[in-house]
């Protein structure tokens, strides 16, 4: 940084901010995440609760859920994506414009849940389009929600703005393949550019992660 | 309602030539039901529906049931009479379980609350219901090929990351060397061994 940290402060005291464009942008972007207004089984309910004024999701500039996917910049996959569903959902995610996040919010979103050995269920939303925030639970508590938001928004925060990003590189696309209605399951049943199986199970084990993290 | 007995007695005078049968296969219900078979299925029910004894009106259920030993697809009706207060009255007709002989005549114009359920009862039974007027899957999509809800539906093989597996999933899952934890695996043996 360029500027030193105790003349920062000094004119922050004066009521002056010195900070990189880049934070300034970021700062914007992550307090008006605003969510589609997008609800598929009964994980929606603890969303609407937390958009409702006992949670109050506004305190985190986020309450404006739009009813179109045009306007959003974030995809709350709340419920169980149904194989019937899934296309329609990664349609909705392509629709979105760019900078766009996604929480998978439950069980049944992260990975099929209780209905994963269904034969029509999806076993998670990250098998079609790239997924932010995972939130376990079933369904999660609206303070869970939020966390998610949370993370999120550091997420963002933490972002730099340039090519590696996906939107501001021209060559690489930012539509998802749609799957198609094949004649037993999805075709294909992954979008194997945004998920793979891990190779071992070892690589997954909560020692692996923190170490990773 | 009269007693089964009774209906059965009275429905066979009227429909000469049904087979007519009272099975008493769940125990647990405690309701005998009437099986007919599929040739008079629909005068059956036309006459349970129109007689002044029954006037059952009213259809709430139609499900099916796949019994792979008996070689049969049973559809099962429960019926009600909203005018006399009484039901429910459960009838059951069985179709040959092969896909180009699973057809029963439909119900549906006797009974028009049966449409969408017969429509159920196709798309995860394969069971075709003659004379329905709309007969097209309801709940997967319409380029499914199979019938989910029959015993030797075999699910697409998408077992290649199973972090909870346990049972059939777990022996599809290493049967096309999925990733599981080794712990699923070694509780897997050592119940076998038991």
């Amino acid at each position: 940084m360029a500027v030193d940290e105790g003349l920062r402060s000094e004119l922050q005291k004066h009521g002056i901010f010195v900070l990189p464009i880049e934070q300034l942008y970021n700062w914007g972007r992550k307090s008006s995440i605003w969510p589609l207004q997008f609800g598929l089984a009964c994980c929606a309910i603890e969303m609407i609760a937390s958009a409702a004024s006992r949670y109050d999701l506004a305190r985190f500039g986020a309450e404006v859920f739009r009813a179109t996917p045009r306007q959003a910049d974030l995809m709350i996959v709340a419920g169980t994506v149904t194989k019937k569903m899934a296309p329609q959902v990664v349609r909705l995610y392509n629709q979105m414009p760019e900078p766009k996040y996604c929480i998978a919010m439950g069980a049944c979103a992260i990975s099929g849940g209780p209905f994963k050995d269904g034969y029509n269920v999806l076993k998670g939303i990250d098998r079609y389009i790239p997924v932010d925030v995972h939130i376990p639970g079933c369904p999660p508590r609206p303070e869970a929600l939020i966390h998610a938001i949370m993370t999120l928004q550091r997420k963002i925060a933490g972002q730099q703005l340039g090519r590696e990003q996906r939107w501001y590189d021209k060559a690489s696309t930012t539509e998802f393949p749609i799957p198609g209605y094949g004649e037993h399951d999805l075709e294909p049943p992954a979008n194997r550019e945004v998920w793979q199986p891990p190779r071992n199970y070892s690589d997954v084990t909560i020692q692996e992660v923190l170490k990773k993290s | 309602m009269e007693a089964i007995e009774r209906i059965k007695e009275v429905v066979s005078q009227t429909t000469p030539g049904a087979k007519i049968e009272i099975i008493n296969s769940t125990p647990a219900v405690q309701q005998p039901a009437l099986l007919v078979d599929r040739d008079h299925i629909y005068g059956v029910a036309k006459f349970l529906k129109e007689d002044p004894r029954f006037q059952m009106d009213f259809c709430s259920c139609v499900t099916g049931v796949d019994y792979p030993k008996l070689g049969v697809i049973e559809v099962v009706y429960h019926l009600y009479s909203v005018a006399l207060k009484h039901g429910p009255f459960v009838l059951k007709v069985r179709a040959p379980r092969e896909l180009g002989e699973c057809h029963l005549p439909s119900l549906t114009p006797v009974w028009r609350g049966c449409e969408f359920q017969e429509r159920e009862a196709y798309d995860l039974y394969g069971v075709k219901f003659d004379g329905h007027p709309d007969l097209r899957r309801i709940l997967m999509w319409d380029e499914f090929k199979d019938h989910p809800m029959r015993k030797d539906y075999e699910p697409p093989m998408d077992y290649e990351w199973e972090p909870t597996p346990h049972d059939d999933t777990l022996t599809r899952a290493r049967g096309i060397s999925g990733i599981v934890p080794p712990s699923a695996i070694e509780e897997a043996d050592k119940a076998k061994k038991k």
